[in-house]
């Protein structure tokens, strides 16, 4: 009487013909290549380091912009004042329907722009005493007045760009600003010395060993000198820049998938796009779409032995016969 | 006391005990001849096979400079000629880590290389790839130059928009760094370990349609009467 069970083919041993195979040999031949193959590369093209940027090079190359931005961190209305969780109140964060996980994971790295770009490292270094005045009329200010001072003078400082956005702080009206002025001065000034980087740096609670540059790297973002680094360096996500490195540099190129996304106008809608179209909507929520979408095909790449249709593909577009014509040319013979 | 001695005298049946069942286990399955191969079907006989082990290569590479690397921290390559020119074999060794496993990765689809119960040596393999570009993305992260500071300014916003960064905060170069000098590496190379393992017991996928009605599918088995 005879058994039937299910077995797979592919897994059976392999009943044909053999050939010679040395994996040692290979590994080792292949360790060689790769090691003169990367002491090739490495010395003909050497690699990117860009020195990192600095607030003093940024209140130096920019001061009108180091400027307006600390006012703007004063008034609230930089990016990262209205950014939301995981930082702050400030904003809403990014939804996909009703999914707002940025929301929902809260504030756990909490960064208060005023006080921590501005407030907290101006008071925490000897200051002129105009400053030492200013800082203390800042304080001693309720919430409202302080936001008053401060949007009245951001908008005055917005208002003197030019066609092209160049500020001139010079045709700044004369208004009831307050301390604000004098603080984003003395920030400035405290910049441009090469002062604020250390402090920035130092008033983290655990002080002396510091390896969180969270409010360095929003602080910078704030402002266009990081920003117009990114567009000289061709590193704008427009621009398929996930992939770039500075220079001519190869980046990340094996995020290619991730960064096409990105290049669609549906995910790539203009500042001025009316905010009711759908490629406004999708672009505001692109960085949680995409972040899905690729999750959702990675996960199908992970399974896509199971997927009926996919794992068909190569059966039906018949590159192995490529692969193995040795093979298919000796069973034809 | 007879009862103590006889216990130690009586040898342990077969199988008996957790070590023995994995030493039998071990033995079954990965065979010396099967662990370090001297002979390959006679189908293994193209370019497209070089790739794997080029990418494992590579690896060796990539770490080995990494290792060089966190000798002198991670501003050394900063000051130094010697720790540039070791930064760039890292660059450049990772990137040809990429490539290769990018063109492994494609062969093994367009070999539909996930039949005959090797459905699982084609996860580990997608799972290695996805966890080195996590390993790449810390290392672009933590170069401590002006590349950096971009990269983890507009990398914050994809991961803060899913919720991520409120644990995997990449400003935090600390975080960033341990992950990718330590755990990663840690991860990447153990799932390379089970990869090749699998790879090992189960043997070089066979040509399409090299047996008589065989599917391309994984799961589908075929009817055999024994």
């Amino acid at each position: 009487m005879s058994k039937t069970k299910k077995v797979d083919p592919a897994a059976a041993p392999w009943q044909g013909p053999w050939r010679k195979y040395d994996i040692l040999k290979e590994g080792v031949i292949a360790l060689i290549v790769v090691a003169l193959l990367s002491v090739g590369l490495a010395g003909i093209f050497s690699s990117p380091d860009e020195k990192a940027l600095t607030f003093q090079g940024w209140a130096t190359s920019a001061p009108e912009n180091f400027f307006a931005t600390t006012v703007g961190e004063l008034a609230g209305t930089t990016e990262s004042a209205g950014y939301g969780p995981p930082y702050n109140e400030g904003g809403d964060g990014v939804s996909v329907g009703p999914l707002n996980m940025q929301k929902l994971m809260g504030v756990r790295i909490p960064v208060n722009p005023a006080d921590d770009f501005v407030i907290t490292p101006l008071s925490s270094s000897q200051q002129s005493q105009e400053t030492v005045d200013a800082l203390k009329a800042w304080k001693d200010a309720s919430a409202d007045q302080q936001a008053a001072w401060a949007t009245a003078f951001d908008d005055a400082v917005q208002a003197t760009a030019d066609e092209e956005g160049v500020l001139d702080l010079t045709k700044i009206e004369k208004g009831d600003y307050g301390p604000v002025p004098v603080l984003a001065g003395a920030l400035t000034d405290m910049a441009t010395s090469g002062a604020y980087d250390g402090v920035l740096l130092a008033q983290d609670p655990n002080g002396f060993y510091q390896m969180d540059h969270t409010k360095q790297i929003l602080f910078m973002g704030d402002g266009s000198y990081l920003d117009d680094f990114g567009t000289v360096q061709n590193l704008q996500g427009n621009t398929w820049g996930m992939m770039n490195e500075t220079g001519s540099y190869p980046g990340q190129a094996w995020l290619w998938l991730y960064s096409f996304w990105y290049q669609l106008p549906v995910f790539n809608a203009l500042d001025d796009a009316d905010p009711a179209s759908m490629s406004a909507q999708l672009t505001a929520s692109a960085d949680a779409l995409i972040f899905y979408i690729m999750g959702l095909l990675t996960i199908l790449l992970v399974l896509l032995p199971f997927i009926p249709g996919l794992r068909s593909i190569p059966k039906w577009i018949p590159l192995h016969k490529l692969i193995w014509r040795d093979y298919y040319r000796s069973i034809r013979g | 006391m007879t009862a103590e001695v006889e216990s130690h005298t009586v040898a342990p049946a077969p199988g008996d005990t957790w070590t023995g069942k994995f030493r039998d286990r071990v033995a079954r399955d990965l065979p010396p001849d099967k662990l370090l191969p001297d002979r390959q079907p006679s189908y293994v006989a193209s370019w497209i096979y070089v790739f794997g082990v080029l990418t494992i290569a590579a690896l060796l590479v990539v770490v080995a400079t990494g290792v060089v690397l966190t000798l002198e921290g991670p501003e050394w390559y900063h000051i130094s000629d010697v720790g540039h020119f070791f930064n760039s074999l890292h660059f450049w060794s990772v990137q040809l880590f990429f490539i290769f496993m990018v063109v492994h990765l494609w062969g093994k689809f367009w070999m539909a290389a996930w039949r005959g119960r090797r459905a699982m040596t084609w996860i580990t393999g997608v799972v290695s790839f996805i966890v080195s570009l996590a390993t790449a993305f810390t290392g672009y992260l933590m170069q401590t130059n002006a590349d950096s500071q971009w990269i983890t300014f507009e990398a914050k916003d994809g991961l803060n928009a899913v919720g991520i960064g409120a644990w995997f905060n990449v400003t935090n170069l600390g975080q960033t760094m341990l992950l990718h000098v330590c755990t990663l590496p840690l991860v990447v190379g153990l799932i390379v370990v089970l990869h090749v393992l699998l790879v090992r017991k189960r043997g070089v996928v066979p040509p399409i349609d090299a047996f008589k009605n065989e599917p391309a599918a994984a799961s589908n088995t075929a009817e055999v009467t024994s």
